[in-house]
């Protein structure tokens, strides 16, 4: 059997290497096998690495695949990929813009621009290829290999056939030199949209399927072009229902075309008709090449569960979501930050495999509220119905002059983190404290006199303690905790961030950064309760 | 909260005005006033709740038309 390409590669990163595991009488076991080298797995594999935990890695091609596909990369994201050691080379190559222009038809509704908010060391978010996002992942799992990490990656290794029990999995891998059999403890899935662990297993994967199809040229522009988002209804060159200009690094501009259903692919993607649809949005003076097309489409839908005994599902094999947004490789990441502390900590014996229970809860929660926002975006630019599409034209008549409209206008919502409110993980709360960071938030970064706050939390549980005396270690459940101690004087950002108007405030931090629980004073046992219900040591409800 | 109450300053001339405003308008560009219209007093009600139980009461009530 051989291993055929079914992409081209931008980068090739982990040839085909034989394995002593291949010549082993039986299946070697391993930790943790994670399946698929696209963002989710690479990032998968550098979270678990760098704590430790061995994990190796098995993808069907040597690299990283061709054309640019998700190239929105939230500030969430980047601060995620911060804490795994790869975000500066994406910071400095990828594309920030904050002056948006929607069209409706042939005319200009009206421009925004998008004022961030200051005090964040990541910008709201950056436009990057996907390929030069893999890449970073993989240098700075290099990095981390280097440094120790115990992650392995295997290229042109692809899984054939799956079985699993309470003890792990057992995989058929195929190879150029044949196949072998691996078994693992645990098994996640991160083998994309198409998971094909997820058909092996025979498990569903239901939801809204759209009628839709998109058409993506990226073009090189060959003069001076504006760094600013285009986004039009109904465009005047035909083109469906909404057509999306922004831009890319390397002086590269991605164009996406709402086709509509019933298209000849072939025809579309001639270059000729690209260029007939290219030179209608650019206008006829503006010279460009075409780098690379394609033609996608999309359904809205997730699994069930995630967790299926100890197969896991991350990413787009978990959950996918239409394009509008950004929430596809942003909300993967999340399931990566959010599963990485919780496999350690039950493989290294710190909590019990119920754990994993709240990774299943919470990313479906993420999930069911990336494929609401991203239901509601794609409602709005393809109304469903006639009185839906005469509401529709009306929010875009009265955006072209009153601002309140331009709220309701949706051409994809910012993908933000999900808040795990509700989340069985959750401590006491102390409502006077900021909405913002509540439990379950993701903690908003804010400048500190020693660096971004972030950047010094623990790769483990934190106590953030603000204008307020504890003890600068607690140790309990098995855990040591660092107390980081910060003051909110001359610290407006920080203050209002995680102070509001209490005099002091104390926060217990998860490893992926939310909240756990927060008071307004140190209280030992409440901390040592809290962390208890944040590793699931008590059953959750008690 | 949303007043069932009278709180009209001038009924009738509000009335007035609403029906005068579609004088000479096709179906199609009524439609489309009763939408702007519906979106500009939304966003004077502001409050979410309110104008979901707008949404509720409109849809319970039942019209000549049902």
């Amino acid at each position: 059997m051989t291993i055929q390409q079914r992409y081209d590669l931008a980068f090739t990163l982990y040839p085909y290497a034989h394995s002593p595991d291949q010549d082993a009488p039986g299946p070697r076991r391993h930790k943790v096998v994670v399946v698929g080298g696209g963002p989710i797995g690479l990032a998968m594999a550098l979270d678990l690495g760098r704590r430790g935990v061995p994990v190796l890695l098995l993808d069907d091609h040597e690299g990283v695949g061709a054309g640019s596909r998700a190239i929105c990369f939230a500030k969430r994201t980047l601060e995620i990929c911060d804490r795994l050691g790869a975000a500066g080379p994406m910071l400095d190559k990828g594309v920030v813009w904050n002056v948006g222009k929607v069209f409706h038809d042939d005319r200009l509704l009206y421009e925004f621009n998008l004022l961030p908010e200051d005090g964040h060391a990541f910008p709201a978010f950056i436009n990057l290829q996907q390929p030069w996002f893999e890449k970073f992942l993989h240098d700075a799992i290099l990095q981390a290999q280097a440094a120790g990490a115990p992650i392995e990656i295997r290229g042109r290794n692809r899984v054939d056939a799956v079985t699993h029990d309470d003890n792990g999995a057992l995989l058929d891998v195929t190879t150029p030199d044949g196949p072998y059999q691996i078994a693992a403890d645990w098994l996640i899935a991160c083998d994309g949209a198409r998971s094909p662990l997820r058909s092996m297993l025979g498990l569903n994967f239901d939801g809204r399927v759209f009628e839709d199809n998109f058409l993506i040229a990226d073009v090189r522009m060959n003069a001076p072009f504006p760094t600013e988002r285009w986004f039009w209804f109904e465009p005047h060159f035909r083109s469906g229902d909404s057509a999306l200009l922004h831009k890319q690094p390397d002086g590269i501009w991605r164009i996406d075309f709402q086709l509509g259903w019933n298209i000849d692919r072939k025809h579309e993607l001639e270059p000729a008709n690209i260029r007939r649809r290219v030179d209608a949005m650019l206008g006829p003076d503006v010279e460009y090449d075409l780098v690379w097309t394609s033609i996608y489409t999309f359904q809205c839908r997730r699994m069930e569960r995630f967790c299926h005994g100890r197969v896991i599902f991350a990413g787009d094999a978990a959950h996918q979501v239409s394009p509008f947004g950004a929430r596809g490789a942003n909300s993967g990441i999340q399931d990566v930050d959010n599963l990485g502390w919780k496999l350690a900590a039950v493989i290294n014996g710190n909590a019990p495999d119920r754990l994993l229970d709240s990774y299943d809860a919470e990313r479906v929660q993420a999930a069911d509220e990336n494929i609401l926002n991203s239901t509601r975006s794609t409602d709005f630019i393809t109304p469903k119905s006639t009185v839906s599409k005469l509401f529709r034209n009306a929010v875009l008549d009265l955006a072209a002059q009153l601002p309140f409209a331009r709220t309701i206008v949706n051409s994809g919502r910012l993908s933000l983190p999900c808040t795990h409110d509700g989340s069985a993980l959750n401590g006491p709360d102390d409502p006077s404290l900021p909405m913002r960071s509540r439990p379950g938030s993701p903690c908003p970064d804010a400048p500190t006199p020693e660096g971004w706050l972030l950047n010094r939390l623990s790769p483990g549980f934190t106590l953030l303690t603000i204008d307020a005396d504890a003890p600068d270690t607690t140790v309990a459940h098995g855990q040591t905790i660092p107390r980081l101690a910060l003051t909110a004087a001359d610290n407006p950002a920080l203050a209002s961030r995680y102070l509001g108007d209490a005099a002091s405030a104390v926060y217990l931090i998860r490893p992926d950064q939310h909240v756990a629980a927060r008071w307004q004073a140190h209280d030992a046992p409440a901390i040592a309760t809290a962390l208890a219900r944040a590793l699931s040591l008590e059953p959750a409800g008690c | 909260m949303l007043t069932t109450t009278p709180n009209l300053t001038r009924p009738d001339d509000s009335y007035a005005a609403l029906i005068a405003a579609h004088d000479g308008l096709t179906e199609a560009e009524s439609h489309a006033l009763n939408a702007r219209l519906i979106l500009i007093l939304m966003n004077e009600v502001g409050d979410h709740a309110t104008i979901a139980e707008a949404i509720r009461t409109a849809r319970e009530t039942t019209g000549s038309a049902a």
